[in-house]
């Protein structure tokens, strides 16, 4: 009996906890969504989960390894809009080659960031006031661009949103495709280069990582621009979505990717999660909205709700075993 | 040389630059006139325009110091704007008797804040993370309370709150007067003041030197959430409905930058009130600038986001370092 209960605690302490938790709470909503809605578990719905999250898959994809280095990001819904925005700049007044477009999108996104990075790191400034500032920065550009949205309609950014990937039956898009990839790339960075552990040290401890020896600076740098990068990528596939740019596009995206992290088991306060949370925090979130979109009774605002609710209660789930884990040792 | 040290040098010389700039540029600026027994002018327009922010910025200014953050603060306007419309209804008589449809929408407030309070203090969440969860949810549930519509109130009394004029000043600078009056003389004339500061600077030694750090965390949280309801009503009172989806939308950035300007340190600590009172005023000057000058009213927030990359890097040690490092460079260089 008791080494049940022992046994079930190194379970609960053990890294793949919170994670488990969010895959079974994923499990739980699509079932309950199966059972109460005839169609609901179809291969195609899981599918577009995936095309209409695509970007916010990018972002939180992004955010965890700011997260992870003990951070956070504001700026990134910002910076998504000022790449749809520049993109159809590019694209409908200077009539340049989309792939060049897209080049010269990712690398503004990645440079916004590492500028944000260099100023956290250098200047030892808080990463929420910078990257707030950095918010109003990329909003304010955007409609200094243009106030109305500009809508796409290159051929390359038209196929991208009509293409569809057959696969098992069902098919997705070009774009949830990219975002796997992402994912997938991130997930290696993550757990198989140096660069990686470097994430999870700085997240750790910073004052250890920089005595250990690691590139501190260089790793907080790159972190951000590779945030930046995510974020100009959910742009561009955003861009392909909607085909149009607009200043006012994703709005909030940043709450959203913070709460997928959370909800994905990364602890806020840095060092402790998997980058593959992101997935499953953004499908949860992906769940409750299609759940609300079939019962078609609920309102819009139920989701915000129910994400608020779920935030406090992985917060608090949190919360309770750092304080366990702080009692043992 | 003093007078260059001291902390309000800084906020009130970007303030006087400003409104220098608007004597130049704006004709008519400092023109006030006195118009059916009340006063005009562009001053008393920003002043008027600034009190909801000036209000949740003195709130912030106490959770900054204590090494908090609250962003619920424009959810916890729209809560409290949307509950006073509520009890008031649409009709020119008020459902509620209007005091206690204000006390409801108060105390509305004080429970958000309550709840953030319990959430840092009572839990040891981060600040910022707390928040969020009724950044997230607090709109949706006002949006809940009013099934998703925009409520008008067509109640005058109500209005005064927004627009009413009392000895021909605007009704919303006194609230706000006696607020900062109340807050100032709570913070200088009783312990609280450096109760707080001490939390902020050191949160461990002040609770290892007997201090309720959790009790001072919690009042602050509170706190701010009664401003920013206070704030909530005047803004609804001013546009005559409650709108919970647009109702206070980035106060809180606003309210923050406030508090930055004013020269509180994000890192906690020493505060100053009259500091934020002076931010907030700084950022109305500046929207209404733009607005006068002809531009388009969007360069408002690259403006805003450059003010607030200066003030950091002119807090930053570091940056100072740097900076004392090449001017010493280019004087050697020189001799």
């Amino acid at each position: 009996m008791s080494g049940m209960i022992l046994r079930g605690r190194a379970w609960m302490a053990s890294p793949y906890f919170t994670s488990l938790v969010t895959v079974l709470l994923l499990a739980v909503l699509l079932a309950a969504g199966g059972v109460a809605y005839p169609g609901f578990l179809s291969l195609q719905v899981l599918f577009n989960l995936l095309i209409d999250n695509a970007f916010l898959l990018v972002i939180a994809v992004g955010m965890s390894f700011v997260i992870l280095s003990g951070g956070i990001d504001l700026s990134v819904g910002s910076v998504l809009a000022l790449t749809t925005m520049v993109s159809a700049w590019l694209l409908q007044s200077w009539h340049l080659p989309p792939l060049l477009v897209i080049v010269i999108a990712l690398a503004l996104g990645a440079g916004f960031g590492a500028a944000m990075g260099a100023m956290i790191h250098y200047f030892k400034l808080q990463p929420f006031i910078v990257t707030l500032a950095g918010m109003f920065l990329a909003r304010g550009l955007c409609y200094l661009i243009s106030i109305n949205s500009i809508t796409i309609d290159d051929p390359l950014y038209v196929a991208m949103s009509q293409t569809q990937l057959p696969i098992l039956g069902g098919f997705i898009s070009p774009g949830a495709l990219i975002a796997l990839l992402t994912l997938a790339a991130a997930i290696y960075v993550a757990h198989c280069t140096p660069f990686g552990r470097a994430i999870y040290a700085v997240g750790g401890s910073e004052q250890s990582a920089l005595m250990m020896g690691l590139r501190v600076g260089r790793t907080k740098v790159l972190i951000y621009a590779f945030s930046g990068f995510c974020a100009a990528l959910a742009g561009v596939l955003f861009s392909f979505y909607m085909l149009s740019g607009y200043g006012l596009h994703a709005q909030g995206t940043e709450l959203d990717a913070i709460a997928a992290v959370v909800i994905g088991g990364t602890l806020l306060s840095g060092g402790y999660g998997y980058v593959a949370g992101s997935l499953s925090g953004v499908l949860v979130l992906g769940t409750i909205q299609t759940l609300i979109a079939f019962d078609g009774t609920l309102s819009s605002w139920w989701t915000k709700i129910v994400i608020g609710g779920l935030l406090f209660v992985f917060c608090v789930v949190q919360r309770l075993m750092a304080l366990g884990a702080g009692r043992k040792t | 040389m003093n007078s260059v040290r001291h902390p309000l040098f800084r906020p009130l010389a970007a303030l006087v630059l400003l409104l220098l700039v608007d004597l130049l540029l704006v004709p008519g600026f400092f023109h006030l006139e006195i118009k059916d027994g009340h006063l005009y002018g562009s001053l008393i327009d920003i002043a008027n325009r600034a009190a909801p922010l000036v209000l949740a910025a003195l709130g912030m200014t106490l959770v900054i110091a204590t090494r908090g953050i609250d962003i619920s603060v424009g959810a916890v306007v729209a809560i409290s704007g949307t509950v006073a419309a509520m009890l008031i209804g649409g009709a020119s008589t008020a459902d509620t008797p209007m005091a206690w449809a204000l006390c409801a929408a108060m105390g509305a407030a004080l429970l958000c804040g309550a709840w953030n309070g319990l959430l840092v203090a009572g839990l040891g969440l981060q600040p910022i993370v707390a928040t969020l969860i009724l950044m997230v949810a607090g709109r949706g549930l006002a949006q809940l309370f009013t099934d998703g519509q925009i409520l008008t109130v067509y109640y005058k009394p109500f209005f005064f709150l927004g627009s009413g004029y009392l000895f021909g000043l605007p009704f919303s600078l006194y609230i706000v007067g006696a607020v900062f009056l109340a807050t100032a003389l709570l913070m200088r004339k009783t312990a609280l003041g450096l109760f707080i500061q001490a939390v902020g600077i050191n949160p461990v030694a002040a609770r290892l030197a007997g201090l309720k750090t959790a009790v001072l965390v919690f009042f602050v949280y509170v706190f701010c959430s009664a401003c920013a309801g206070l704030a909530g009503l005047m803004i609804s009172a001013n546009i005559k409905s409650a709108d919970a989806n647009n109702a206070g939308l980035l106060l809180e950035l606003d309210a923050i930058l406030a508090v930055t300007l004013g020269g509180t340190s994000l890192a906690g600590g020493k505060f100053s009130l009259a500091g934020s009172v002076i931010g907030a005023l700084i950022i109305q000057t500046l929207t209404y600038t733009i607005y006068s000058l002809g531009l388009p009213p969007e360069v408002n927030m690259v403006v805003k986001s450059v003010v607030v990359f200066l003030v950091c890097l002119s807090q930053s040690a570091e940056f100072k370092n740097m900076w004392r490092a090449l001017r010493a460079n280019k004087q050697g260089g020189a001799a």
